[in-house]
């Protein structure tokens, strides 16, 4: 093996500032820079996700401040009907692309799958730093529908065709916001082609001296994995929406009849497939769901790992769980499309691998709960985010067991069962990885420790109050209320209004206790405590050197790693119950 | 603080949040409750409840198993800070067993019952004897239409559709005889215990039929011919409503499915076709 | 070194080695004064894998349009096949030909790398050669373009003529992106500052866009 083990650093240390903290090539100011992109599209999306409750059950109220965002949209402040949907489709679009994509994936992973593997930075720094404008550009073209003449879109952030294809005539929103959105999320799909691209050749060539595959942390395997899954994924969504474009702007016909008589135009298009744009949205779908929960996963796994100061009973396990999870997603789409009209036989067909994901769903969760006992558990804000995850993942897993079969399918498609379980384990489940890596690793991004107990208080009260939000979903779901209404007018759906009035409390409570997570991030990052090196007594490489590194990750040392990054309990070393994976020190037994 | 407090705060909540989580589903189940699907009507739906029913028992005792599982074992982990470590017993091997056997099997068991019910629905051809009705959905309402004594359905022209002078489908009696005693209603009236074959025509964008009661759903799909056939078991009103966002109306459409007895719907068809 | 620690019973002990194209070796060490005569690839290098990857990403798109192609087909009964223009097939023999160029170029670059004889000037000719072929696959794919417009098939005219240039038209902005790269190339040839991984990455990425359009040609032969 070659002495030169770790790759001469590709650019010199930033001198100027737009260097330094705009137009970097460091890839951890770009993780930086995804976290506060992903933060303002949090806040936002939650925002819109408020006004959509309050206009659910009281929807003849004015909002105050919301007429001036739209006049057509909400004159006096009352919601229409179109603002609801459009306001609905935003908040979808924003929250799983550029939250659930972002933090999880392009934050964290930017930040630390190059120090967890030993690298000085990733493969390519100026294809990094343009993944990130990109994302940038992405998200203002999206934002931007909001300003447009018409409105944002309001189809969803499915987008089916024909309503999303066939351009203004099929009603408000349907104009140049629709576009707008194709032309977004098309630009955003070539950021994640370019991110996915780095994680990859990153992983598999500058891992440093010692850094096996398998001795890569859980988090390392999960960004990695996922990034395998989205270039695949995000190289379908991109012709995809590209074909949709053609057809609002260009008179093609990818997706839409012939026939059709919208708002008593005769549409000039003739003999599309609408159920072509569900196949190629929902191949890109599903697959993107799992790049939501897949890094989730691997985060909390780690910083389970290490506040248990105890390995996992199978680390492995939990890495072939996750790649079982990124092979099986990409057969499973059809999932998506039980009632849409295709054969009815291929709703079998989708419905095995389907449920057949629920296995290595439980794999995990077992090895997590079975790893939990006899631990010694050390309580944080991390580790309550954590362990919250897994009540979360188990809740929103469960749910899926009834949606993946067919025959039930039938009754609670298009419910609010659907988007109980959606948000359990992407709007819950996977922002509570988001939380968790947070306290874990602010300290090392910033250099300060964030406040525990607000942490904790923080914890406390998002944990009860999302489970009193998306807990009701599903009963609502079995109860047979439609989602995507703006209002609920029907005979059987009135007497449910009482329990959306809960769930519309719960949501701007739980909403109201973020503002203490905001706070304790930007005072922290100011005034929080000093962070040492390693506060956690964490084993990977990210704890090595100072908090916050320096530029080049390890001060141009090259590290060496000798054994995997769980070498927690009866270690026998000199740092305690712990062994850094750089530490030459004999790993013990682990018990 | 390295001591467990807050372990044993997170493991008591997260178990009465489990249990809490159980009582709707449980009151449901042996009181009735609103949040509960509705009675079913149809001759379908007892294979569709049963399914829920036993996914219920499955996920749910699985869903209560693992929160408190997981509540028990934070409760006992951690403590003080050189507490002995100890292994669950067996390591990975076993639990991995059980994940995929005991998981696989119930995955392979609920699957292979559910096919049943949903080839009932998909995979028989409608009763050579079924009434046929066809539906057309539009943005926003859904329109029925009977072929009349004659039993033919007049073509769709979608340039002729007229609806301020209630021609829904678009139809042209001068010119085309099938269509002159075709009878269009805003309404879906049929006869109880009789078969439908239910049409689907998408006017304009995607929309979907649904109706609780009847434990059946299916999208309307722009330029395909699509169907459906059930029977309905008890006379009464029931809603249908669309399920598939198209536009800003998607909310209020819905038309009411009448179900009658044989001798009403008779006079009922009647009294339309003069 | 792999005897000095003791590896966890539950590990694979296989270390990593650098990637490498044909011969990673040669003379080690940064360029010394104005003469280069190679460009040593650093322990690590990432091009190879990264175009890989990128052409995975691009392979899966073409793969996502042709299952549009043949999803649609069975959707309607509006198909109407179209002459493909005759342009086409010179524009695939200028393809191929500018693929052989190159292969012939980046074996000139590399053994002049190794200081096997052939001057600079012969590695030169042959790269540029190709991106000359490259212009001209491109100009001549405008003039098949231009010969569709003069029949009346546009993009919108029927789903034929849309998948036409839908296709064309996504391997024409890729073509353009390999035009860049090998300026690219070209340039730093001639600055005495090119590696071997970005000759070899910059040449998977034009090879593959020949492949590509064969296998274009098929489809578009075939089905369209």
């Amino acid at each position: 093996m070659s002495e030169a083990s770790a790759p001469v650093a590709h650019h010199g240390p930033p001198q100027s500032f737009i260097r330094k903290h705009v137009f970097s090539l460091d890839h951890k100011v770009i993780g930086k820079q995804y976290y506060a992109l992903a933060l303002v599209a949090v806040v936002t999306g939650m925002v819109l996700s408020w006004l959509m409750r309050i206009h659910l059950v009281w929807p003849n109220a004015p909002i105050p401040g919301l007429g001036l965002l739209s006049k057509t949209g909400a004159p006096g402040g009352v919601m229409t009907p179109e603002y609801y949907l459009s306001l609905m489709t935003m908040h979808g679009t924003l929250m799983v692309f550029f939250v659930l994509t972002n933090a999880p994936f392009a934050a964290f992973g930017n930040y630390f799958l190059p120090i967890q593997i030993g690298a000085e930075d990733m493969a390519f720094p100026r294809f990094n730093m343009m993944s990130f404008w990109t994302t940038f550009i992405a998200f203002v073209i999206l934002i931007s529908a909001f300003f447009v003449g018409d409105g944002p879109p309001l189809a969803g952030w499915t987008a089916y065709a024909p309503l999303s294809a066939v351009g203004k005539d099929s009603g408000p929103g349907e104009g140049l916001g629709q576009t707008l959105w194709g032309l977004s999320i098309f630009v955003f799909c070539i950021a994640s082609l370019l991110g996915a691209l780095n994680f990859i050749a990153t992983t598999l060539d500058l891992r440093t001296k010692g850094m096996t595959l398998a001795r890569m942390p859980i988090s390392t395997w999960a960004w990695f994995i996922t990034s395998c899954i989205s270039l695949l994924a995000f190289a379908v969504l991109m012709p995809a929406c590209l074909l949709l474009i053609l057809d609002r702007t260009a008179g093609t016909s990818f997706f839409i009849p012939s026939g059709l008589n919208i708002s008593d135009h005769l549409q000039p298009h003739q003999g599309g497939s609408p159920l072509l744009w569900q196949h190629l949205f929902w191949f890109f779908g599903h697959p993107e769901v799992y790049i939501a929960i897949l890094p989730a996963i691997g985060i909390v796994s780690h910083i389970l790992i290490n506040s248990m100061r105890k390995p996992m009973l199978s680390h492995k396990a939990i890495i072939y769980c996750m790649m079982g999870i990124g092979f099986l997603s990409y057969m499973v789409w059809g999932h998506h499309m039980f009632l849409s009209g295709m054969n009815p036989f291929s709703a079998l067909v989708f419905s095995f691998p389907t449920l057949m994901i629920t296995i290595p769903a439980t794999i995990m969760t077992l090895i997590w709960l079975g790893s939990l006992y006899g631990s010694r558990l050390r309580i944080t804000a991390a580790s309550l985010f954590a362990l919250g995850f897994i009540s979360m993942f188990v809740s929103g897993g469960v749910s899926g067991f009834f949606l993946a079969q067919p025959s039930i399918d039938i009754y609670l498609h298009a419910t609010y069962f659907v988007v109980g379980h959606f948000h359990m384990v992407m709007g819950v489940a996977a922002i509570f990885g988001i939380f968790s890596g947070t306290y874990f690793w602010f300290p090392k991004m910033t250099g300060h420790m964030m406040n525990e107990n607000l942490g904790k208080l923080h914890f406390w009260l998002t944990f009860i109050g999302t489970y009193c939000i998306f807990m009701p979903f599903h009963y609502l779901g079995l109860a047979g209320n439609v989602r995507r209404y703006s209002a609920f007018s029907d005979d059987f759906l009135v007497p449910l209004i009482p329990v959306h009035k809960f769930i519309t409390y719960a949501a701007l409570f739980t909403g109201a206790a973020q503002l203490i997570f905001l706070y304790n991030l930007l005072y922290s990052r100011f005034k929080g405590a000093v962070a040492p090196a390693n506060p956690w007594e964490c084993t990977s490489l990210e704890w090595v050197m100072p908090s916050p590194p320096p530029w080049d990750n390890f001060g141009g040392k090259h590290v060496v790693v000798y054994h995997d990054p769980y070498q927690y309990g009866d270690v026998q070393s000199s740092t305690g119950d712990y062994l850094m994976q750089d530490s030459p020190e004999r790993a013990g037994q682990t018990p | 603080m390295r001591g467990n407090m807050g372990g044993k705060v997170f493991a008591v909540i997260v178990i009465v949040i489990a249990l809490l989580s159980a009582v709707p589903i449980i009151t449901h189940t042996f009181l009735g409750a609103t949040v509960a699907p509705p009675e079913d009507i149809s001759t379908h739906g007892p294979q569709i409840d049963k399914q829920i029913d036993d996914t219920m028992l499955e996920a749910g005792l699985s869903f209560l198993a693992a929160q408190i599982v997981l509540g028990f074992f934070v409760w006992g982990a951690g403590g003080k800070k050189d507490a002995k470590l100890k292994n669950f017993p067996g390591g990975a091997r076993y639990l991995v067993l059980a994940a995929i056997l005991l998981v696989g099997a119930e995955a392979i068991a609920l699957g292979a019952l559910g096919t049943k019910a949903w080839g009932d629905v998909y995979f028989k051809t409608a009763a050579a004897d079924a009434i046929p009705i066809q539906v057309q959905a539009g943005q926003f309402a859904f329109y029925f239409r009977y072929p009349g004594p004659d039993g033919k359905y007049g073509a769709i022209h979608p340039e002729k559709i007229d609806e301020g002078n209630s021609n829904f489908f678009g139809l042209d009696p001068e010119n085309d005889v099938p269509a002159r005693d075709d009878i269009t209603s805003g309404e879906m009236v049929i006869p109880v215990n009789k078969e439908i074959h239910l049409m689907m025509h998408a006017k304009d964008v995607g929309h979907s039929f649904y109706v609780r009661e009847l434990r059946i759903q299916q999208d309307f799909v722009p330029g395909l011919d699509l169907s459906l056939h059930f029977t309905a078991t008890k006379v009464g009103k029931y809603e249908i409503v669309c399920t598939q966002l198209c536009g800003l109306g998607h909310y209020n459409m819905k038309a009411y499915l009448n179900v009658m007895s044989q001798d009403d719907y008779d006079k009922w068809l009647k009294a339309q076709s003069s | 070194m792999a005897t000095t620690l003791q590896p966890p019973q539950t590990e694979k002990a296989r270390e990593l080695r650098p990637r490498g194209g044909n011969g990673a070796g040669g003379v080690q060490g940064p360029p010394t004064g104005g003469e280069l005569r190679n460009l040593a690839d650093r322990p690590g290098e990432t091009a190879r894998t990264g175009i890989w990857v990128a052409l995975a990403a691009i392979g899966m798109t073409f793969a996502a349009l042709t299952s549009a192609l043949y999803v649609r087909e069975g959707a309607a009964t509006d198909w109407q096949h179209i002459a493909l223009p005759g342009v086409l097939w010179f524009n695939t023999l200028a393809l191929i030909a500018s693929s052989v160029t190159l292969e012939i170029a980046r074996r000139r670059v590399s053994a002049y790398m190794r200081e096997r004889g052939t001057d600079r000037s012969s590695s030169t000719f042959w790269l540029n050669a190709t991106l000359a072929l490259g212009v001209v696959f491109v100009i001549g794919q405008y003039m098949a373009w231009l010969k569709l417009r003069s029949e009346g098939l546009y993009l919108p005219t029927n789903p034929n003529s849309s998948f036409f240039y839908v296709f064309t038209g996504v391997h024409a902005v890729h073509v353009l992106g390999g035009l860049g790269g090998l300026t690219r190339l070209v340039v730093k040839f001639r600055n005495r500052s090119l590696r071997r991984s970005t000759m070899d990455a910059t040449s998977y990425y034009w090879h593959f866009m020949g492949a590509l359009w064969l296998y274009l040609m098929f489809i578009l032969w075939v089905k369209l």
